[in-house]
């Protein structure tokens, strides 16, 4: 075996940052290489420069034993270079085939295109490689795992021999993702090679043949997949040991909190979200939801806090201790002790230009320990910020200046989580993908106020779709498929089957597809 | 973050500094001496008492149209109907003051007449603000339009219905309406017609500021502007700031016609705004949609106005109307390219 791509002493420095420093890294031809690392660790970094988007501070890469000096993208291409974005580089009004010959149309100007031969073309690769999609659809009615298969088949069509994947599982089910693991073994079957950027650990030691780990923009080790532990790896990326699985002692819950009852959901184009949902969380309990995205998570969560597209119907109805919540404002919602985590923080929970300080107050301005006069009490503000910083571990230099968006995904998440769970009176926590983007050692940080929050009599509505962390905190589990609970574990089924970890995400498998 | 704060305050100054380099070139095509020209306009404007008057008295128009492009820019609308907006609250104040008994003390008519130019600039801004809120209509196209409209309704009723025979202004207001100059007052930039409206136009400035840097209005109007989704899912009334911006900023936009009608030509007459109010996107965007900082921008605009017509004799205005735009885009280039590198 020779090195199909090698880089030997790269560093890359933004300014007075230094995003990757020294990295030497060679990857076999025919193999899967993964490199993992938290967030800001440099490996997004690494892979422009790979791809041809930056350029190293120092130090060379060589392709097949050719060093290499790319100006853009298409140079890399050029060298069998090809990247599946994490977010795709689509057009959505055009077909499959359209756009996997964007760019390479095999044609001549004003010449019409060989549409056919590229139709067999994609045949021929669906076939060996198991990439199932119709050449014909508009691309912007593919699900997502359909659009990266087309992202991979556009790789294919350009002959890319190394393949780098920036995060692809990041947006995927379950169930997608095994299609996808399934994919990249043939090709790797085919000789190809893959370099696979991830930050989940058991997706790299179930599919890579070796593991780099990258932290503060340097490679700690490279090692065999086959002999690596999960938290040999998590040691090596944290810098520490982690605790991987939360300590979570039996919960005893009080009265109900909230009751959702026959809840329905139709959306504006008429098709049915959510019927019949039923479901109640008592105080001191996390109710989790397991369930493959797109079964109703999200309009659930729209429901509960007031924020529905215009055009859609609710029925059906959702009580906060007996008091309605549906036809309430988000405002409202809140005042009456709600707190919630939405899916998507960057959009949706943060001003990413606000200093943290005052996101650390977004959303709960109007209360009066924060006000004075027309405008804010700063000593007030900064007091808060102090508290919330050192309890939730909120790692920033100066909380009063610096925007939010200049940290890391899991410290901005422990932001939102402080906010949250320090409302006044809060009984209900509505907490979706809490995890999602957030690096290992925030995740512990973050399991741990959960836990904290629940067993201070907090009821939590837990919507992941992570199962394993579905079923590390939940107290009961509700299985939501096509709009409804399909099956619910009760508090004593969790606590056995929890036991046996594997079996009980094939059995939670189960009811959910 | 120190970085961010100094190509904050650089970028503006380079545009400038370049625009101001392009445009000694033009003179030089031009085939005449920049030096002289340069000479003569700094003294046509702030050399003399009457210039720096003149300069004064254009600024704080240019304050307020720019404030009324600024503070709707924050909340991300695009308000480019300051001119149609300004438009109306200096017919609504000319008529005001025209209508009003003659023996009314100034202690209310000049309220009166200042209230209704706000009143009618702020409605004029509201409807592109309910049109955006209820039925989703883009405020660009609805403020362009509007700006027509403002323009065709003023010279109907000025034209068939208001304007004194052969002439094409208004009666005056009323003696007790108007507006002192400095010059009357206090002797300063005699003749000029600088009046006590700049006060109000550095009170307005101070107040938006106010409103959007240390108020929770002002957080939430910001925070909409940034990022509207998260606005709502934090409880924000967002359709509520659309509103309160666009009436705000017409407001600010009705009160620049106190300055050129109650305390100027004291009547209503065709074309008087000229287009100052577009000037007040330049104004606002130059100053990056801050209330303070707009100030130098409207001083900025106001000497290259005023200067371009103490030279009028040497070169054409029209090279100045070149330098104002050149300046603006000059300004928007270097924004992108500094967002572009911060970003990499």
């Amino acid at each position: 075996m020779s090195a199909a791509l090698r880089l030997s002493g790269i560093s890359k420095s933004f300014g007075t940052f230094v995003a990757n420093s020294n990295i030497s890294l060679s990857v076999e031809e025919g193999t899967i290489h993964a490199l993992v690392g938290e967030n800001g660790a440099g490996k997004s970094t690494l892979t422009k420069i790979i791809y041809g988007i930056e350029r190293p501070s120092s130090g060379e890469v060589a392709v097949h034993g050719k060093t290499v000096r790319f100006a853009s993208p298409r140079e890399a291409i050029e060298r069998g270079i090809g990247m599946v974005h994490q977010h795709f580089m689509l057009v959505p009004t055009l077909s499959v085939a359209e756009n996997i010959m964007l760019g390479n149309e095999h044609a001549a100007l004003f010449h019409p295109l060989p549409l056919k031969k590229i139709k067999a073309l994609i045949k021929e690769h669906s076939d060996s490689y198991g990439l199932s999609v119709d050449p014909d659809a508009l691309v912007g009615s593919l699900s997502v795992g359909e659009e990266q298969r087309v992202e991979i088949l556009k790789l294919l069509f350009r002959n890319a021999e190394i393949m780098i994947f920036d995060e692809p599982t990041a947006i995927l089910a379950p169930s997608e993702c095994e299609q996808l693991f399934t994919i990249l073994r043939a090709l790797r079957q085919k000789g190809k090679t893959i370099l696979f950027i991830s930050h989940k650990l058991d997706e790299v030691l179930a599919v890579a043949d070796r593991v780099s780990v990258m932290r503060k923009g340097e490679i700690v080790g490279t090692i065999e997949a086959a002999s690596a532990t999960k938290a040999e790896l998590a040691r090596m990326m944290v810098g520490r040991s982690v605790l991987l699985k939360v300590q979570n002692p039996p919960s005893l819950p009080a009265k109900e909190v909230l009751e959702v009852n026959n809840l329905g959901f139709r959306a504006a184009k008429g098709e049915t979200r959510l019927s019949d949902l039923s479901f109640t969380i008592r105080a001191g309990e996390i109710y989790g939801i397991a369930g493959v995205e797109g079964n109703g998570q999200s309009e659930l969560l729209q429901a509960l806090w007031g924020l529905y597209p215009r055009g859609s119907s609710i029925t059906g109805e959702a009580r906060l201790k007996g008091e309605a919540l549906i036809g309430k404002k988000p405002a409202e919602i809140a005042r009456m002790g709600v707190s919630h985590i939405p899916e998507n923080r960057l959009r949706h929970a943060v001003i990413l230009d606000f200093p943290v300080t005052e996101n650390l107050v977004f959303g709960r301005h109007q209360e009066a320990t924060f006000q004075r006069g027309i405008g804010f009490n700063h000593r007030a503000l900064e007091a808060n910020a102090a508290r919330m910083t050192l309890e939730y571990d909120i790692r920033c230099s100066s909380p009063d200046h610096q925007p939010l968006g200049s940290l890391s995904g899991g410290n901005q998440q422990k932001v939102v989580l402080a906010r949250e769970l320090n409302r006044p009176r809060i009984s209900l926590l509505i907490l979706a993908q809490p995890t999602r983007g957030v690096d290992i050692g925030a995740i512990e940080t973050i399991h741990k106020k959960i836990i904290e929050a629940r067993q201070k009599g907090v009821a939590i509505l837990l919507i992941s779709s992570e199962l394993e962390e579905v079923i590390a905190l939940s107290t009961r589990i509700g299985c939501l498929y096509k709009g409804s609970i399909r099956h619910e574990f009760s508090q004593e089924e969790v606590e056995q089957k929890k036991e046996h970890e594997g079996e009980f995400k094939n059995e939670i498998g189960l009811h959910i597809t | 973050m120190m970085r961010q704060k100094n190509a904050r305050v650089l970028i503006p100054i380079l545009s400038i500094l370049s625009a101001l380099l392009l445009c000694t070139l033009i003179i030089m095509m031009t085939g005449k001496d920049p030096a002289m020209i340069f000479g003569k306009m700094a003294r046509g404007t702030l050399g003399s008492s009457y210039g720096a008057g003149q300069v004064l008295f254009r600024m704080t128009t240019l304050i307020l149209v720019g404030l009324a492009v600024a503070l709707p820019f924050r909340v991300r609308l695009f308000n480019i109907g300051a001119e149609g907006q300004l438009q109306m609250g200096a017919f609504s104040a000319a008529m005001a003051g025209a209508v009003l008994p003659a023996t009314l003390s100034s202690f209310f008519a000049i309220p009166i007449c200042i209230l209704a130019g706000m009143l009618a600039g702020a409605l004029w801004a509201l409807l592109a603000g309910v049109l955006k809120v209820r039925f989703g209509v883009n405020e660009v196209i609805s403020t362009i339009m509007l700006n027509f409209i403002a323009q065709g309704v003023t010279g109907y009723l000025l034209t068939y219905h208001f304007a004194l025979p052969s002439t094409v202004h208004t009666a005056p207001v009323i003696a007790a309406a108007t507006i002192p100059s400095f010059g009357l007052l206090t002797g300063w930039f005699a003749n000029s017609p600088a009046n006590l409206t700049s006060l109000l136009a550095l009170t307005a400035a101070l107040l938006f500021q106010t409103l959007l840097f240390q108020s929770r209005f002002g957080f939430e109007m910001r925070a909409t502007g940034l990022q509207p989704e998260a606005a709502r899912y934090g409880g924000i009334n967002a359709g509520m700031h659309t509103l309160t911006a666009m009436a705000l900023g017409g407001a600010a936009a009705g009160l620049g016609a106190t300055n050129i009608v109650l305390g100027y030509k004291h009547y209503y007459e065709a074309g008087m705004t000229g287009g100052v109010g577009f000037a007040g996107i330049a104004v606002a965007l130059l100053a990056g949609a801050h209330p303070l900082w707009l100030m130098l921008s409207a001083l900025f605009f106001g000497l290259l106005e005023y200067g371009g017509l103490t030279v009028n004799a040497y070169i054409p205005k029209d090279i100045f109307m070149m330098i104002e735009a050149i300046t603006i885009l000059l300004v928007i280039t270097f924004s992108a390219y500094g967002k572009r590198h911060q970003l990499s």
